[in-house]
């Protein structure tokens, strides 16, 4: 019998300083709770981490890097968002 | 003829559009930007780091026999588990290699296909045999030293998912350099037996781990576009170098001779080592090595021995999903 390709998952690992889950590489996997294990022996052998997510690779929509430009110009226009665009005297003091 | 007219206009225009396209990627690469799998770039950057990235996997992979030779042996419980904890990164560091190489669109599969059938190469290093527990010592502190010169400039690839690897992999590899010159320091400060044992094993390690950095600037193949593509920061012969003068302070720190009588510190501080024997090299590449017959005899049985686990856990995979599918459908 031919095995089918095993299935690729993406690994996502909150760290012990409790920030968000962070992408930290993918691995190949049958289903789920293996790929739990696995997760768990090739990216937290040294206490990475405190919770790992796995997700099936292809669950992923990712935007399109052609499209970057024009995706992320609306930001870029868009400096009044930022709290340096506002003078605040010095006497005032840090805000 | 009308047809093969078009055929040759549209050749024309594709080959217009990617001298643009290869244009504005290199400038990408010359703005330092990070290219990623789903960028354009050319056939050619794609083939090279798909074999480079590969076979740099499959030198992990294989790495681990060598070594992994030695953990029913080692001396005492601590190397024990620090070679265990060494072997399992050698892994760890093939699975992510692996992970960034199919990125670029080979299979797992394939690639490791290409691997056991002897179409993919891996370090040459790996063709040596370990024959005393000194070698250990030697692998740890000089093959990974070796490695991690090479290795940290790859942090700084241009490709982001193999640059991404080469950090992690990295973090991990000082631990194995500084677990082997233990080795190697206690060796040498124990019995005159112990410290022969660790002189035998760099006399016979010395040659080979210069020769990893690959053949010398003036005959290497891939360097100049890989240079070009800032895939490769250094030359063949500035990292050998530089790992020259960073060993041989080591090397007397622990009372060892390198085996070249005629090498020599110049007036910049260099060491400059004698001519390296090439044409070993190109036996143990093209499969003449001590232990190439070896290797992959043993990564074959591995794969072959593993097939049954592969296809329980598909087959477990399919039933599974095939009974959410009949709940569902209820």
């Amino acid at each position: 019998m031919a095995t089918p390709n095993t299935p690729l998952w993406e690994v996502f690992i909150r760290s012990r300083n409790g920030l968000a889950h962070k992408h930290v590489g993918s691995l190949h996997a049958s289903d789920a709770t293996m790929a739990l294990q696995a997760a768990r022996d090739l990216y937290t052998r040294r206490g990475e981490g405190l919770s790992i997510w796995v997700v099936p690779s292809t669950a992923i929509t990712a935007s399109d890097p052609a499209e970057k430009g024009m995706m992320f110009e609306p930001a870029e226009s868009k400096i009044y968002r930022h709290p340096t665009f506002y003078e605040v005297p010095e006497e005032v003091g840090h805000m | 003829m009308y047809t093969q007219a078009l055929n040759t206009a549209e050749a024309d225009d594709r080959g217009l559009e990617d001298a643009a396209k290869a244009a504005q990627f290199q400038a990408r690469i010359d703005a330092e930007e990070r290219i990623e799998p789903n960028d354009w770039m050319p056939a050619a950057y794609r083939k090279t780091l798909t074999r480079q990235i590969s076979q740099h996997a499959h030198s992990e992979i294989v790495g681990m026999l060598p070594e992994g030779n030695w953990i029913t042996r080692a001396p005492s419980l601590r190397r024990k588990a620090a070679l265990l904890a060494k072997v399992q990164d050698e892994c760890g560091h093939g699975l992510y290699l692996y992970a960034a190489a199919e990125t670029l669109g080979t299979s797992r599969e394939e690639l490791v296909d290409a691997m056991l059938t002897g179409k993919a190469k891996y370090s040459s290093i790996f063709n040596y045999p370990t024959l005393t527990w000194a070698d250990i010592g030697t692998i740890g502190w000089l093959v990974d030293g070796a490695a991690i010169m090479n290795q940290i400039p790859l942090c700084r690839c241009s490709y982001g998912p193999y640059a991404r690897a080469m950090i992690r992999v990295c973090k991990e590899e000082s631990f194995h350099q500084r677990q082997g010159y233990e080795i190697m320091l206690t060796l040498c400060r124990g019995s005159d037996e112990q410290k022969a044992m660790a002189q035998d094993a760099l006399n016979r390690w010395w040659w080979p781990v210069l020769m990893m950095f690959g053949p010398p600037d003036a005959t290497s193949q891939h360097s100049d576009t890989s240079t070009k593509w800032k895939i490769k920061r250094f030359s063949n012969d500035e990292l050998r170098q530089k790992f020259v003068d960073a060993t041989v302070p080591q090397a007397q720190y622990l009372g060892l001779t390198i085996p070249d009588p005629g090498m020599i510190q110049d007036a910049d501080g260099h060491w400059r080592y004698s001519e390296i024997d090439w044409s070993e090299f190109k036996q143990v590449l093209a499969g003449n090595g001590p232990c190439n017959r070896d290797r992959l005899a043993a990564r074959r049985k591995a794969h072959e021995e593993g097939a049954w686990v592969r296809e329980a856990a598909a087959a477990y995979a399919a039933k599974r999903a095939q009974r959410r599918t009949a709940q569902a459908a209820e």
